[in-house]
């Protein structure tokens, strides 16, 4: 069982990594498509990282250690989180299986290293985008607790893999008004927590809004190399982690080559559906004011917890 | 009709009357807050309608179809010709307690209308009577957009969610309302719209503005 769930791991965090920076540069062309620029393709975020790996790390005056240790602290959360979440199987460590709460607090294992990266030099945008990526962390981790609790509780157990095997055997579950409550929300919270639109525009530099870029603007070469290729691992494994609850289909439930071909394949037609359809609502969105950013969320809360009251309803009819 | 299919349309359309009251109390837009109130109408036709095809009964059909007529068509109708002829930008300024609050109000509420439900719970299995705390926590929704909000048009709002819960809560619990009980509150319902709206006609007039919270002084 463990051999198995350590390749698995594996083939999850190398089909990510070569995934995820494909992701981000498919939805910078989608958006660039449908706003009638020519766009880069979507090979350019594999250059972007061969550059910065190429360049020498330049540290900014008076940074201590933390500047050093947080893209490594990020891309290693990162890491962590694609080899944790059920993308291309559902076969899981016995003592570690991927719980709910490992998954959520190694996520904002990531979340606290980069916002302790833009407070470490001490700018001015720094510390403003890194206290913003906090308030809006705070904000959201509730709602993704709450929601996949939700998908949970008629699973009885808390375990993403359960959750995911048991929507696969059975399919009318997936379209149940509590799932679809729940997806919604977290599908919200997806979204603020990878900072795109509406939350954050992550096309923007040098405005008095960002907050993603405003956190990396001191960093360079192999560090922000690393941090950027964490945040778009985030983003890649937590719109896999969504796309796999909305449409579980072609999931590995047994480890074999074929599955695992199968599996990685629906991962890409899943992944690249999500990315596209994402990018294309971005289009049509504009950013929402910082201080409208709560009330988006307490939305979403609202209706993460309807969800949990709802399957409760569901579980006693 | 099966069992199954019967629960899953229960919940349907109890999820949705939840939705939409939810969405109500979010959104300050009254337009948009006024097509909410006809899809929650729409959800509440269809409820009873539900329950009548299960039961078998005619005139809950006939009442299904009263609740179509009434809360998708004409109170809509009747608020957002009202809206429209108040201008086209029609929204909730100050509430008294802010978006998010009351959002965070509205999760609370329904834990609270599962807790006041639970001694209507052991009525039986039924999934209609599992639903009843749907009816409860609209109930409690308008309670909150009617204590909360400041405009005449959103209190209206409020005042028609309250009555659509007390109408959820009666048609899963009494299995429906003898027709002649069920016409009267409808005409009762509209009548209150109706003289509401000219109240606030005339508010408007003579203060230029619909917000209740300039009655609380006395004048000359």
């Amino acid at each position: 069982m463990n051999a198995e769930a350590a390749v698995l791991a594996l083939a999850q965090v190398v089909a990510m990594v070569s995934l995820s920076p494909l992701l981000v540069g498919m939805m910078r062309q989608v958006r660039a498509r449908l706003e009638g620029r020519a766009g880069a393709g979507a090979l350019q975020p594999w250059r972007d990282l061969r550059k910065l790996l190429a360049k020498e790390t330049l540290q900014a005056a008076g940074t201590s250690w933390v500047s050093v240790a947080g893209p490594t602290v990020l891309i290693v959360s990162s890491l962590l989180v694609c080899a944790m979440t059920p993308l291309l199987g559902t076969v899981t460590f016995t003592s570690v299986p991927d719980d709910l709460f490992v998954v959520v607090s190694v996520l904002l294992i990531g979340t606290v290293a980069v916002a302790l990266v833009g407070l470490d030099a001490g700018t001015a945008f720094g510390g403003m985008g890194s206290s913003r990526h906090m308030t809006i962390a705070a904000l959201v981790e509730p709602t993704v607790l709450v929601s996949v609790y939700a998908l949970s509780i008629p699973v009885g157990s808390s375990v993403l893999s359960q959750i995911v095997a048991a929507r696969l055997d059975d399919p009318a579950s997936v379209a149940s008004p509590v799932s679809l409550l729940a997806l919604l929300a977290l599908a919200v919270a997806v979204v603020a927590e990878t900072g795109r639109l509406p939350v954050d525009n992550p096309n923007t530099h040098l405005e008095l809004t960002m907050v993603h870029e405003a956190m990396v603007l001191e960093s360079s070469g192999r560090d922000l190399a690393w941090l950027e290729l964490g945040s778009w691992l985030r983003l890649g494994a937590l719109l896999g982690l969504l796309s796999t609850l909305l449409m579980p289909w072609g999931i590995a439930t047994e480890l074999s080559a074929g599955g695992l071909l199968l599996a990685s394949g629906a991962l890409v037609a899943k992944i690249a559906i999500t990315g596209a359809l994402l990018a294309g609502v971005e289009v049509f969105l504009a950013k929402l004011r910082l201080f409208r950013i709560p009330e988006l969320l307490a939305g979403s809360f609202v209706l993460a917890f309807l969800a949990v009251t709802a399957s409760y309803l569901v579980v006693q009819a | 009709m099966s069992d199954s299919l019967y629960a899953q349309l229960v919940g349907l359309s109890g999820g949705v009357l939840l939705l939409s009251a939810v969405l109500i109390v979010w959104r300050r837009s009254i337009s948009a807050e006024v097509r909410l109130l006809a899809v929650q109408g729409g959800a509440l036709a269809g409820l009873v309608t539900v329950l009548g095809v299960n039961e078998g009964s005619t005139e809950l059909l006939v009442v299904a179809g009263l609740v179509l007529t009434l809360k998708v068509v004409v109170l809509p109708g009747l608020l957002s010709r009202a809206v429209a002829r108040h201008g086209a930008s029609l929204h909730e300024e100050t509430p008294l307690i802010n978006t998010t609050t009351s959002l965070i109000a509205l999760s609370l509420l329904t834990m609270l209308a599962f807790l006041v439900s639970r001694p209507l719970l052991v009525l039986g299995d039924d999934p209609a009577i599992a639903a009843v705390p749907i009816g409860i926590a609209l109930v409690l929704y308008g309670f909150l957009v009617l204590a909360t909000r400041r405009h005449a048009f959103s209190q209206l709002i409020g005042f028609l969610v309250l009555d659509n819960g007390i109408g959820t809560v009666a048609f899963l619990t009494a299995g429906g309302i003898p027709l002649v009980v069920e016409l009267g509150a409808s005409l009762d319902l509209l009548l209150v719209v109706l003289i509401l709206q000219v109240l606030t006609a005339r508010i408007r007039s003579e203060f230029g503005d619909a917000d209740l919270d300039d009655l609380t002084e006395l004048r000359d």
